[in-house]
């Protein structure tokens, strides 16, 4: 039986929070298919900590513990921080970033709705100012390294810190995509003889590109289903090819292709996932094309110009402080009324 | 002085209108000073001094100094002062005058100092004065000494961390580890570190009074949330 009016519902938190962590399944199935089973543990080691973290957390704020937990907003952000960590990063550092992100990123600002930063962002970048050796330890795609970890070696070094006799990390590890193209840049090399090195695929690193391509695949679900708008991802992706692609017209020896950005680091990923984050985003359509494009451009500055091996955490705290602002200027005509009444 | 005057002076200025906690007055030092207990104690002495000495000096002045022209006055003085501890400093703790660096100067303009010359040195007879301007200082320097050692233990796993500048290299001996083969969490030295401590600290200290007032009222010790039930923003 059914009855009118067939307006369907609007889903609950718990139920868009869930279908964005499925969103996430494609880009992590091929993670575990061109780095090994690794990232599954920092992603199960997250998710318990940020459990833990808010049920001890809202029991101390006296509030129902049982509600907020299965709202799922803290295993998402246990989920995008473990992507955003290397998968052989000590389990204690997983812990620290994700209990960080909980207790100190969203619960101390008042819970789930009243953050003001994405807290898997305020996460890392706690870790990548903390423990920068640690954060830049990235596992190398299968194939392209000396020697490669089982599984059973990969738990090992992740829990006691012990690499299997004759190994050292350098041996299984490398420096991102980006990163090694900022690093050869800085010896002179240009960007051609560059991306002829092995760690490079078609669009960006090898393997990464590949787990992008996941993460977009996941991102269109999540636009079809209604459960993001298209202005933050089309602005944010757009407008960082446009910047990227005026800098290489303008010296394509000093300056990657716009393609190469938009599928390396976590571009697509911040794009679909972290800056949609309904919290920590502005709520008018105008506001995040302008919170997009800001951020756009942040990420490719801090990329090229700055210090660190991606932009798109800072980029994303830095807009996130500037939503207010952002959303008091764009409020939208009331309507009926004319003119500026702002 | 009245032995209850001097209580009261003395709980005000360490405890009730504490400069760290709950003026939160002379924010840069603070924030900047405490990266370890050492560094947070000296700057906290240092300034307690001077705002006792300024107290000191300042009171039995006050009703000569000409309503307009106080406050030049008044940092004229403070400047005086800072310039002697200054030069103190410089000369018999040599190592550590360098680390505290450009903020010995800056007390001068640390607010805190003109604060309490103006809301209690101007209006209250020299003793109390004096009293004041230390009990605050001391207030500060306490709340500098949990800070920085707070910091220190998060930071780089150790207490009590460059003592020697202090008391010579014979004091060496007196740095504890508290953990041993730490790996340092660089983000409780770096600022972001003091705010987050220091905003910790505000809420402790806030929620020791409330605990105080509801057992003062015979009230349980339930705390009911302030705000509302907090909407999860859905779109």
């Amino acid at each position: 039986m059914f009855f009118s009016p067939f307006i369907s519902k609007p889903d609950s938190v718990a139920q868009i929070m869930l279908k964005v962590i499925l969103a996430l399944i494609p880009g992590i199935a091929l993670y575990v298919w061109y780095f090994g089973p690794a990232i599954l543990v920092s992603i199960t080691l997250a998710s318990i900590t940020a459990l833990a973290t808010e049920a001890a957390m809202l029991k101390l704020r006296n509030r129902p513990i049982g509600p907020f937990l299965k709202d799922n907003s803290a295993l998402l952000t246990a989920w995008l921080l473990a992507l955003s960590i290397p998968p052989l990063a000590p389990w204690w550092l997983v812990v620290v970033g994700t209990a960080f992100a909980i207790a100190i990123a969203k619960q101390l600002y008042g819970g789930l709705g009243n953050n003001p930063f994405n807290p898997a962002m305020v996460g890392y970048a706690v870790l990548i100012i903390s423990f920068p050796v640690h954060m830049t330890h990235w596992l190398a795609p299968q194939g392209l390294v000396l020697a490669e970890l089982s599984f059973a070696q990969q738990l090992q070094y992740i829990f006691s810190g012990v690499l299997p006799p004759s190994l050292t990390l350098d041996a299984i590890s490398m420096a991102t995509p980006l990163d090694t193209l900022k690093t050869h840049l800085h010896l002179e090399e240009s960007v051609q003889q560059i991306l002829n090195m092995p760690i490079y695929g078609h669009l960006g690193g090898q393997g990464s590109e590949m787990v992008a391509l996941g993460f977009l695949i996941g991102g269109l679900y999540l636009l079809a289903s209604r459960i993001i708008s298209w202005h933050i991802p089309v602005a944010y992706l757009g407008s960082l090819f446009i910047i990227a692609a005026i800098f290489h017209l303008v010296d394509p020896t000093h300056y990657v292709a716009p393609l190469f950005h938009l599928f390396s680091g976590a571009a697509i990923l911040g794009a679909f996932f972290i800056l949609t984050d309904p919290v920590s985003s502005p709520t008018t359509n105008k506001g995040r094309l302008i919170f997009a494009a800001g951020a756009a451009f942040l990420t490719y500055m801090i990329r090229v110009f700055g210090g660190f091996p991606d932009g798109v955490a800072f980029a994303t705290l830095l807009m996130n402080i500037s939503v207010p602002l952002i959303v008091l200027y764009t409020q939208p005509k009331v309507f009926g009324k004319k003119g500026k009444q702002s | 002085m009245t032995s209850q005057e001097f209580k009261d002076i003395l709980y005000s200025g360490v405890w009730k209108q504490n400069t760290g906690l709950v003026q939160l007055l002379g924010m840069c030092p603070i924030l900047a000073v405490s990266s370890s207990v050492v560094n947070g104690v000296s700057l906290g002495l240092a300034t307690a001094i001077v705002m006792a000495l300024s107290g000191a000096a300042i009171a039995p002045i006050r009703n000569l100094v000409p309503n307009e022209a106080r406050i030049p006055v008044f940092i004229l003085i403070i400047a005086v002062l800072v310039t002697v501890i200054q030069f103190a400093m410089n000369a018999y703790m040599y190592s550590l005058y360098v680390v505290l660096g450009i903020f010995i100067p800056l007390i001068v303009t640390n607010c805190i100092v003109l604060a309490r010359i103006e809301a209690f040195a101007a209006k209250n007879p020299t003793l109390q004065s004096a009293l004041d301007g230390f009990a605050m200082g001391l207030g500060l320097t306490a709340v500098l000494a949990v800070l920085g050692g707070i910091r220190e233990i998060f930071g780089h796993g150790t207490l009590l961390s460059g003592i020697d500048l202090v008391f010579g290299d014979a004091a060496k001996s007196m740095v504890i580890t508290v953990v041993p083969n730490y790996h340092g969490f660089l983000l409780a030295i770096l600022p972001p570190g003091a705010f987050i401590t220091l905003g910790m600290l505000i809420a402790g200290k806030n929620w020791l009074n409330l605990r105080a007032e509801q057992k003062l009222k015979g009230i349980s010790a339930t705390i009911t949330p302030v705000d509302g039930g907090c909407a999860p923003a859905a779109h």
